[in-house]
């Protein structure tokens, strides 16, 4: 492979799911019209959803889920000490995701209602920074794939890509959009990170958080800006906690 | 030969989510054969207790990465029901259309990612983009074309945006709507190729009678609502879904069992082709014709072909579709509704078959109890007799340890689970 004359290698690249839907990991099989190229940069040696080789050896670990069970937490350990840059991939990995809803619960109550007598081990549900140190975070429900090209290209070029640190809706403007806002509705692209190309905003949904806080949110004039609007506080706390991006917040509202 | 051996496949590659198969041969006579799904439960029908209905379909949208606008759907279907709201008739195909996006993408993905290496004895799709490069430029031209239905009707492929309570928040465009009208056109020779890629593989002999569950309305081939039916000549209607499951837990898996007349059942793309035959597009069924499959059929392996016969109808259906919409003045399709107490299951045929969502809501409009069950949940029983089944014939044929764990590791994919999901 050449790139500006200059000969690249392949990155070893591994990819792991724990408790989520894995559609982040879905993702790396869209954008078909440009996926030959992309897999072209990658020396896959382990990703059990699309292949049955299972190697040991990689530089870089997607990692997709939370953690809600004892064994998960032996095998993420187990990943981050082979790879030597481990990826918190989508909402699930980053912040927990919609997994942690069922940690208000007291947890007896949860696994009797799904499922009665039978024994089911599991345990409020956790991001993967809680047990393991890691490097680079790709957030997302799910992850933007134009985003994890940007990402690979940035780790087989050697260059480090960062991501955008401004709202939703600064890219929400660039598309015309009317503001959610006007339309009666809470929107959390005012404080959430930009890379999405704010698609729900553009598909008339407000923005739910997936990607997490934009840094030193001013949450009292976001607070203010629903109160302005006459919309109201507690739908405003559930789309904070949907993916549990806005953790510290919440708790410290109490 | 007396033989003796144990095959233990932990977490099975290329299918979503976790799942084990476990085959004991002792003296060479099969001891045990087991389907043990291990995947971490997630607990949703718990997390959706006290969110806004209006919230709900983005929640339940997560149970599944790759069927996402079965589940949305699916929990917009019972919540419209118990609130008495009456989406526009434009909501309803774009919706359709959206379904129709997900179902190709799916398949597509099965087909071509998932079960066409086994057949080609190679680990994953990526050495076959060199071994067969136009065989893979179909597949992935046709899971393109899959993932660009639905981003053009529901604002994402992967967990939509704009499938909403009371319709839809954003129509497609019609420039865009002609666009991936040209690019079916265009298409459709992809999916000949295809279809003539899948008619040189050998396709394994194995059958076990099977009661046979999906939707059937009786007018049109099944994606959402109906009533419920089986080969066995059961019909239910819609909310009594659980006269069609009657779930069950084994000490093995963290997924649940469900059955019917039988004691187990199966859902899915086969399921779906033996109950509605008769409403597929005539292109569809000369599919089905080139293939030998007919009505009712029992080989779990046949699923991938009643899949790929599945895609002509979907291509057939959806032109059908965007012409209708070319023809709409598309302004009436999202109407408003007022939050109220009541119950209803939304039953709608995912890509991997009939999945159910039943929710009641308060007054003020929050979902207050809420169950799921998942099409794979229907097919576990159905897996874990037919392994049985197929690791027996597999051995008085005389087979060894690796051809019988090949077998299994491809009766499994046949079924495209979905094992998360399950789980949810």
């Amino acid at each position: 492979m050449n790139h500006l004359g200059f000969e690249l290698e392949k990155i070893k690249i591994a990819s792991f799911d724990f408790t989520c839907c894995e559609g982040c990991q879905l993702q790396l099989a869209n954008r078909e019209s440009n996926l030959p190229d992309f897999l072209a940069l990658l020396d896959i040696r382990n990703f059990r959803e699309i292949s049955s080789e299972q190697l040991d050896d990689y530089d870089i670990a997607l990692v997709e889920g939370s953690i809600t069970r004892s064994d998960e937490i032996k095998r993420l350990k187990s990943i981050r000490e082979k790879a030597k840059v481990l990826v918190a991939f989508g909402a699930c990995a980053c912040f927990g995701g919609v997994n942690v809803l069922k940690n208000k619960f007291p947890q007896e109550e949860t696994i009797r209602t799904v499922y009665k007598d039978k024994l089911v081990e599991t345990m409020p549900a956790a991001k993967i920074s809680d047990f393991v140190t890691v490097d680079y975070s790709i957030p997302g429900c799910p992850v933007s794939k134009k985003e994890v090209e940007e990402v690979v290209v940035g780790l087989v070029t050697r260059s480090l890509v960062t991501l955008p640190k401004y709202p939703v809706c600064v890219e929400c403007k660039q598309r015309l959009n009317t503001c959610m806002f006007d339309l009666g509705e809470i929107c959390l692209g005012v404080i959430t990170c930009a890379g999405c190309d704010a698609v729900c905003p553009s598909g008339k949904t407000p923005c739910l958080g997936c990607r997490g806080p934009v840094e030193n949110v001013h949450y009292d004039s976001f607070r203010q800006l629903v109160q302005d609007k006459g919309l109201s506080l507690e739908e405003m706390r559930e789309k904070l906690a949907f993916y549990n991006g806005f953790e510290d917040y919440l708790s410290h509202e109490g | 030969m007396k033989v003796d051996f144990n095959i233990d496949i932990h977490h099975l590659p290329r299918v979503e989510g976790h799942g084990d198969i476990r085959i004991s041969v002792r003296d060479g006579k099969l001891a045990e054969a087991k389907w043990a799904v291990v995947e971490t439960p997630r607990f949703f029908e718990m997390m959706v207790k006290g969110i806004s209905a209006e919230r709900t379909p983005f929640l339940t949208s997560r149970i599944c990465g790759i069927c996402s606008i079965s589940h949305t759907l699916a929990s917009i279907r019972s919540l419209e029901c118990a609130m008495q709201i009456t989406p526009p008739e434009t909501a309803r195909i774009i919706r359709l259309l959206a379904m129709h996006g997900e179902t190709l993408q799916s398949h597509a993905l099965h087909l071509f990612f998932l079960a066409a290496p086994d057949f080609m004895g190679t680990p994953s799709v990526v050495p076959l983009l060199h071994s067969h490069p136009e065989v893979v430029e179909a597949g992935l031209m046709l899971k393109e074309l899959g993932n660009e239905l639905s981003i053009a009707t529901c604002g994402r492929a992967t967990h939509p945006v704009s499938l909403v309570l009371g319709g839809v928040s954003k129509a497609p465009s019609k420039p865009r709507l002609a666009e991936i009208r040209q690019m079916i056109t265009d298409r459709r020779p992809m999916l000949d190729r295809a279809t003539d890629f899948f008619m040189t593989l050998s396709i394994p002999d194995f059958v076990r009678e099977t009661e046979f569950i999906s939707l059937r309305d009786g007018e049109s081939y099944p994606f959402i609502g109906g009533n419920l039916v089986s080969t066995d000549g059961v019909v239910h209607d819609e909310n009594d879904y659980l006269l069609m499951t009657n779930e069950y837990t084994v000490d093995f898996s963290t997924s649940k069992f469900t059955k019917v007349s039988r004691q187990s059942s199966a859902a899915g793309a086969l399921a779906r082709f033996n109950n509605n035959f008769d409403q597929l597009h005539p292109r569809a069924k000369e599919a089905a014709a080139a293939f030998d499959l007919q009505p009712v059929c029992h080989n779990p392996f046949m699923n991938n072909i009643a899949q790929l016969v599945e895609c002509h109808h979907i291509i057939a259906s959806a032109e059908a579709i965007i012409d209708q919409l070319l023809d709409d003045d598309l302004n009436d399709f999202r109407i408003g509704y007022e939050p109220k107490a009541g119950a209803a299951t939304g039953a709608v045929e995912a890509p991997r078959g009939v999945l159910y969502h039943y929710m009641e809501t308060s007054d003020e409009g929050k979902v207050v109890k809420a169950d799921c069950i998942i099409p794979t949940t229907q097919n576990n029983a159905n897996i874990h007799h037919d392994l049985h089944a197929l690791a027996e014939q597999a051995l008085s044929q005389g087979k060894g340890e690796k051809e019988v764990e090949k077998l299994c590791e491809m009766l499994v994919r046949s079924y495209d689970p979905c094992i998360s999901c399950s789980v949810h």
